[in-house]
């Protein structure tokens, strides 16, 4: 993990050079404080779910179900039932409830693709159509009111003038920060991302390791659909709609190879930061969502082309057979330096 | 297989290993045993299954058949973690490390060393840093990312793997093969410590030579089945361990040379000027119809690159090629390719083959115009060439609708060559055409380049093996820093006197100033 801070300095020069439009265009109105917290108020929910779809995509993977899974677990933990069940005993019924439906469909969708053989863009892509269906039926396409008030009061008051989601917010990007950097779990996802075959051989039960990662990105969903209801009050199914297409924006923008092996949970927070200052700042200006949108993409792009910029100032050699995946499909690579040959030192022995 | 006094013990012994995959029978009963403390040497062609067999010795796949006695004990690998727990490591040949992660983390991937869940970064890197002192390369860094590694950096990283977890039987499927000699010393006496300590080594290698200064004993393999086992390596003839392999006697390796064409032929490729900035400059030379002409160089000299900027694979700096008495645009495969240019590239897998299609579709890659009717494919003339050309070649199995992928590496070469055969190609370009192609089929390849010179193709070979280079081509351009330094009739040269001029040629800095073609 060589030089974090190298690695994500553009990221940080983006988010520098954002707040400074901010303050130019919108002043006193950006810098206020109650703004800085609205801001990461917002980057809270989306936030926690990048983390998951970090390790996800790390992993080789890719997660399209996030929204809806959102979206299920706020219907599901605000049903009737559910409710009724958190009025007699405690709202932690209603944050267990998101959690553990959360973990289900990651289950189901890790299971479908580490056991079934499904390309994860399909399995997830299913389970974006069915979760957000489910919760349709489930909530008969009534919005639910969450009826706890202990449980808007806990989740939307602060702490030392921090709002609880942020702190969430944080307590999630440490952890996965830990989990994903100082424990044999994220070694593990960085190997079986980076090379399937040579995790397996070294011992690691790629399929099992697959269908965690996908469990882990569901919890990630349920804890953001637990803040969603704190922050609207209400279970939806159209809560976290567009969600997996944010998400998987603030992992690409904050360093993360979508073909797995590489990224950094620093990366996405800063990405998370980068697409929700700009919001801010475009609706402080009164432009449109219309707008924003056009200019989300044009970051995307742009972060996407410099970073491989960067990556093809250093060239990366790989392994006699390996070829760097950019480079396979190009006709002829293969630098004096860059590819050493075996048969370099037969001349003098054959 | 007589029993020898004062042998150490049996560590390992496999018996009867039968391994089925659909439409392969990889391994059809195979015996190995080895013992504690001895280098085990497995030698086989290519397709004789070893790689396999390591698979199965690894726990990576189960085998169908047949049994496994670890220390007297019956055994079975079910998964890596199940052979790794007994003791037995694995240097796989493709490198199989994660290129994402630091030095420290592929060495002990799997193994990680944690405390209350915490991995403990700094440990490891000491410990990985130890390993790599004792392996002879202590500039390795431990915190170093692999994908930024040399192949033999990497090689070594995957040694010391090997060693971290305290292996009693350490596989190496050819270690030596991105290592230069003094590496290659260095390994040996890495593998010479580890048996004095009582470790076992099965060491696979191509190179004859090599198994003579580090192997103890000799199982040989050919098409899945052990044709002996236990042949000490000091009282065994190589003449009889390459028939033990090839299941014949090889008295010619090299085709002979047919008489000179004649000197007024005219060349059929003409090289003048050509330079690629960075890389060579000013080589010149002509090859006539019939012509096998060999470039001799170490790595990094140039002579790929010169191959790739006939082909048109890059544009030439200054110079001009010239086909036919025809001037081909710099820089233009396609145009290349159309006035009868073949290449068969150095790295096969990724950029000669699509590995995943069959065999006859490899073949007819560059000559499709030839199949379609109304532009779509005709698939029965366009396997039925195929058919044709693998038939000529003899390429095993005969069998257009395999996928290539499940080839050996010398049957890929020949799908490569079939390729341009096809396309009744005039030049042919040939970089590195018997890498990862064993003793026996070499012999088949060279019949084949010197088939086709005699069919009227100018033949361009590239080799980093001298005596190749010297048995095959009828002129020698040696290559040193990216400049023809001699260019001599082959048997006007002997290996010695290519070795000076290509080492003379490294150490000069002023290489690419040297005059193109001296003679």
């Amino acid at each position: 993990m060589a030089g974090p801070l190298g690695r994500n300095l553009g990221l940080v020069v983006a988010l520098v050079l954002l707040c400074i439009a901010g303050l130019v265009t919108a002043g006193d109105r950006f810098a206020d404080v109650d703004n800085v917290l609205t801001i990461l108020r917002l980057a809270a929910v989306i936030g926690v779910v990048s983390v998951g779809m970090t390790f996800v995509i790390i992993g080789g993977g890719i997660d399209l179900s996030v929204g809806a899974i959102v979206a299920l677990s706020s219907i599901w933990a605000t049903t009737l039932a559910t409710q009724a069940m958190a009025a007699d005993f405690h709202w932690i019924v209603m944050v267990g409830t998101a959690i553990l439906v959360g973990a289900a469909c990651g289950l189901v969708n890790g299971v479908v693709i580490a056991y079934g053989k499904l390309v994860a863009f399909i399995a997830t892509l299913a389970m974006l159509a069915a979760a957000r269906g489910l919760a349709e039926i489930i909530a008969n396409r009534r919005t639910q009111i969450v009826q706890d008030q202990s449980f808007i009061r806990f989740f939307s008051g602060d702490v030392l003038g921090i709002p609880t989601l942020v702190i969430i917010f944080a307590l999630v990007a440490v952890l996965g920060w830990v989990l994903l950097n100082r424990t044999r779990f994220g070694r593990h996802t960085f190997a079986v991302g980076g090379n399937a075959e040579a995790a397996r051989l070294a011992g690691i039960r790629v399929q099992r390791h697959t269908v965690y990662l996908y469990v882990l990105s569901g919890v990630a969903c349920g804890i953001a659909a637990v803040m969603l209801m704190a922050r609207t009050t209400t279970g939806s199914s159209t809560h976290g709609t567009l969600y997996e297409l944010d998400a998987i924006a603030a992992v690409v923008i904050g360093g993360t190879l979508l073909i797995g092996g590489r990224g950094t949970i620093v990366g996405t927070v800063l990405g998370v930061l980068i697409f929700t200052t700009l919001s801010n700042v475009f609706t402080l200006n009164n432009l449109s969502s219309s707008a924003q949108a056009v200019a989300k993409g044009v970051i995307i792009v742009l972060a996407v082309l410099l970073q491989q910029r960067v990556a093809n100032r250093n060239p990366r050699r790989r392994g006699l057979r390996g070829g760097t995946p950019e480079a396979a499909g190009t006709s002829i690579p293969g630098s004096p330096s860059g590819t050493p040959t075996p048969g370099a030192a037969a001349g003098p022995t054959t | 297989m007589s029993a020898q006094s004062a042998a150490s013990p049996t560590l390992l012994e496999m018996h009867g290993i039968v391994k089925q995959f659909p439409g392969v029978r990889a391994l059809d009963g195979v015996d190995l045993e080895v013992r504690a403390g001895e280098v085990h040497c497995l030698l086989g062609q290519n397709g004789a299954g070893k790689s396999t067999l390591i698979k199965v010795l690894a726990g990576a796949h189960q085998p169908d058949d047949g049994h496994i006695t670890w220390d007297g004990a019956p055994v079975t690998l079910g998964d890596p973690q199940a052979a790794m727990t007994l003791g037995i490591a694995t240097i796989y040949q493709e490198l199989d490390l994660v290129s994402g992660l630091t030095v420290a983390d592929n060495v002990f991937l799997g193994r990680e060393r944690s405390r209350l869940g915490l991995t403990r970064p700094a440990q490891a890197n000491k410990a990985a840093g130890e390993l790599l002192t004792r392996l002879g390369h202590p500039e390795i860094r431990p915190t170093a990312e692999v994908g930024s590694l040399s192949a033999a950096q990497q090689q070594m990283v995957s040694m010391a793997r090997a060693l971290s977890q305290n292996a009693r039987l350490i596989v190496m499927d050819e270690p030596s093969a991105v290592l230069d000699s003094e590496e290659v010393d260095h390994l040996f006496q890495v593998i010479r410590d580890l048996t004095d300590e009582g470790v076992a080594v099965v060491y696979i290698s191509h190179r004859l030579e090599e198994i003579r200064q580090v192997g103890d004993r000799i199982t040989v393999l050919k098409d899945g089945r052990t044709v002996a086992t236990g042949l000490p390596v000091q009282d065994t003839p190589t003449r009889e361990v390459i028939t033990l392999m090839t299941g014949r006697t090889i008295e010619y390796v090299f085709p002979p040379r047919r008489a000179l064409p004649e000197q007024e032929a005219a060349p059929l490729l003409e090289v003048a000027g050509l330079s690629l900035a960075g890389s060579f400059s000013g080589v010149e030379f002509d090859v006539r119809p019939g012509e096998v002409v060999g470039l001799a160089g170490l790595v990094g000299s140039g002579r790929s690159e010169i191959l790739e900027t006939i082909y048109g694979a890059r544009k030439a700096t200054t110079g001009t090629v010239k086909v036919g008495g025809r001037k081909l645009r710099s820089g233009d495969v396609a145009a290349a390719v159309s006035a009868g240019v073949g290449l068969a590239p150095e790295e096969r897998k990724s950029q000669g083959l699509l590995l995943g299609d069959p065999v006859y579709q490899n073949i007819s890659i560059s000559s499709l115009s030839r199949f379609t009717r109304g532009g779509f494919l005709t698939g029965g003339p366009e396997k039925a060439a195929a058919r044709e050309q693998v038939r000529a070649l003899d390429v095993r199995p005969p069998d257009v609708d395999r996928e290539v992928r499940t080839l050996s590496g010398g049957n890929q070469q020949k799908v490569v060559l079939a390729r341009w055969l096809l396309r009744d190609c005039r030049v042919l370009l040939l970089d590195e055409p018997t890498r990862g192609v064993d003793v026996g089929a070499r012999s088949e390849i060279y019949a084949l380049i010197r088939a086709l010179a005699d069919r009227g193709v100018a033949v361009v070979v590239v080799s980093s093996e001298i005596p190749e280079v010297l048995g095959l081509a009828d002129r020698v351009l040696v290559v040193a820093d990216g400049a023809v330094v001699t260019s001599a009739p082959a048997d006007e040269l002997d290996e010695h006197k290519v070795l000076d001029l290509v080492m003379q040629g490294a150490v000069s800095t002023s290489g690419a100033a040297r005059e193109g073609d001296v003679a």
